[in-house]
């Protein structure tokens, strides 16, 4: 967050309750190790997808909606922690070091 | 003034059965207490009053005082007029939450029967457990006997519910001396007096919330759901830490607004609602102390008046936040102030009382000749017109310089 956006104590709600949808809080730059799928291995069961705690796995769906065409990394919110990897049964899942 | 002065009954009461009628005719929506001596028979007679169906207040029975604090976090978030009463250890155990009740801003009411904490294991009168509370950002009131208890509760809901202030509020009475201690305390004959004057149920404020307006409140009605206690880094744990603060400074006016407010329909007044003061203006002498303590040292104060010893009594009744401005204001010039902590002091300088009033005096060009500290009354050491007498003609002569001043003393311990 740059210094700009940051607001004043008489500009923000009382009692610390938040005045931002949780999706406007990029927790990305938590990763320290970044999952990278290998999408040749990828069979698009979905467990990493239900298995995510940050709903940071995006799936694209083919265009009639039946069936999921190809899975994505949200960066922007994925912290890193490895469960997709842990649960992937067919190992397309690797965690690379590095942030980005 | 306007003649709006209520019909009023008197009652043999304790001070504790005065909270609980106090609540009798506030109806909190929510009370969650825990037993624990001196408390108990507040909550004890409140539970006869639910049990009787004479109120509409939802009692909570909880396995602990951290449950009972964090019952109240729940019920003040949903926007219910909250309630709870505790003392001594079972404070400290509520420890962990006050500190998250005042940053929710939650206009929380909790009735403190002060005692000594363990150990030695003790269950009489000092303020030690308050003391131990004072950097949790509550307002903080002692006072002295069980009518100004019943007066204060009722107040309190009215200056924490507040929408410039929304914090919660400490009402202390001394342990055993005031909560066990009966006298004729008048009450309000129609409970109807009591809620035109602290409104029906509690006022809760609107904020801005992503262009919507919603309620501060856990109401599922909120056009955007609205989340209480969330993380705040750094980034903006301050600035929530500033806005209490600034809270906090609002409570001084306040206080003296509700005080002359409730004079108008009881006929009863606490000095500004900050600060009592008894003969101080002409004083040479002044004690400044809270609590029960006052009503002893002003018994032995008339007498040295008649001598024409020139003594005040100044009893701090808000202690939270600090009403530095008007000691300033009061002790300017005095000879001698003595300041009395009922409190553990253990490796400072002086009590709590002492300190806070030793800083607010630096800052005056006619700072007082000489500020002592007496320490008294720990763990329920009684504070007779003897010993009172014996500090008084202390401070006698160390206003006629015939004794070397000094900062702090123990008072009613064998040494």
């Amino acid at each position: 967050m740059s210094g700009a956006e940051l607001r004043k104590w008489n500009e923000v709600p009382i009692a610390g309750v938040p005045w931002k949808f949780s999706t406007e809080y990029k927790t990305g730059d938590w990763r320290s190790e970044r999952p990278v799928i290998d999408h040749g291995k990828c069979t698009k069961c979905l467990f990493c997808y239900i298995y995510c705690p940050e709903m940071a796995i995006k799936v694209h769906w083919t265009s009639d909606g039946s069936k999921p065409e190809k899975v994505e990394v949200d960066y922007n919110f994925c912290k890193g922690c490895g469960i997709c990897a842990n649960v992937c049964p067919v190992k397309a899942i690797n965690m690379e070091p590095g942030r980005r | 003034m306007r003649t709006r002065l209520a019909e009023q009954v008197e009652m043999l009461l304790h001070g504790e059965s005065a909270v609980a009628w106090a609540w009798k005719h506030v109806e909190p929506d929510v009370v969650a207490a825990f037993p624990i001596t001196p408390q108990t028979l507040i909550v004890e007679k409140f539970s006869e009053f639910v049990a009787n169906g004479e109120v509409r207040t939802q009692f909570v029975s909880v396995e602990s005082e951290h449950s009972a604090i964090s019952a109240m976090v729940g019920a003040a978030a949903a926007g219910a007029r909250a309630a709870t009463a505790t003392a001594a250890n079972g404070l400290q155990l509520m420890h962990e939450i006050l500190y998250i009740v005042s940053s929710m801003r939650l206009p929380v009411m909790l009735g403190v029967a002060n005692r000594a904490v363990s150990g030695p294991i003790n269950i009489h009168c000092d303020h030690t457990d308050a003391m131990g509370q004072r950097d949790a950002g509550w307002i903080m009131i002692f006072t002295e006997d069980a009518q100004e208890a019943y007066d204060t509760t009722i107040q309190a809901f009215k200056i924490a519910e507040n929408p410039e202030i929304l914090l919660p509020i400490m009402v202390n009475l001394d342990g055993f001396l005031i909560s066990h201690t009966a006298m004729n305390v008048k009450v309000f004959k129609d409970p109807k007096v009591v809620k035109d004057f602290v409104g029906e149920t509690r006022p809760v404020p609107k904020i801005k919330l992503m262009g919507e307006e919603v309620e501060l409140s856990l109401n599922p009605r909120n056009p955007i759901p609205v989340t209480f206690g969330p993380f705040a880094y750094y980034d903006y744990y301050f600035e929530f830490k500033r806005q209490q603060i600034e809270a906090m400074k609002k409570v001084p006016d306040v206080v003296e607004r509700v005080n002359d407010e409730y004079y108008e329909i009881s006929g009863r007044k606490y000095g500004n609602g900050r600060v009592v003061p008894w003969n101080v203006d002409d004083a040479d002498i002044v004690a400044v102390v809270m609590g029960s303590a006052a009503g002893t040292m002003r018994y032995v104060a008339r007498k040295y008046r008649e001598r024409g010893v020139k003594i005040g009594i100044l009893r701090v009744r808000m202690f939270r936040p600090f009403p530095w401005r008007d000691l300033q204001e009061l002790l300017r010039g005095k000879e001698v102030v003595a300041v009395f902590d009922r409190t553990q002091d253990q490796g400072v300088m002086g009590g709590p009382l002492f300190l806070e009033t030793l800083a607010a005096l630096h800052y005056l060009d006619d700072r007082p000749r000489n500020v002592v500290n007496y320490v008294f009354g720990l763990g329920g050491r009684d504070f007779p017109p003897e010993l009172v007498e014996k500090v008084f003609d202390e401070l006698i002569r160390i206003k006629d310089g015939k004794e070397k001043p000094f900062v702090k003393k123990y008072v009613g311990v064998r040494e």
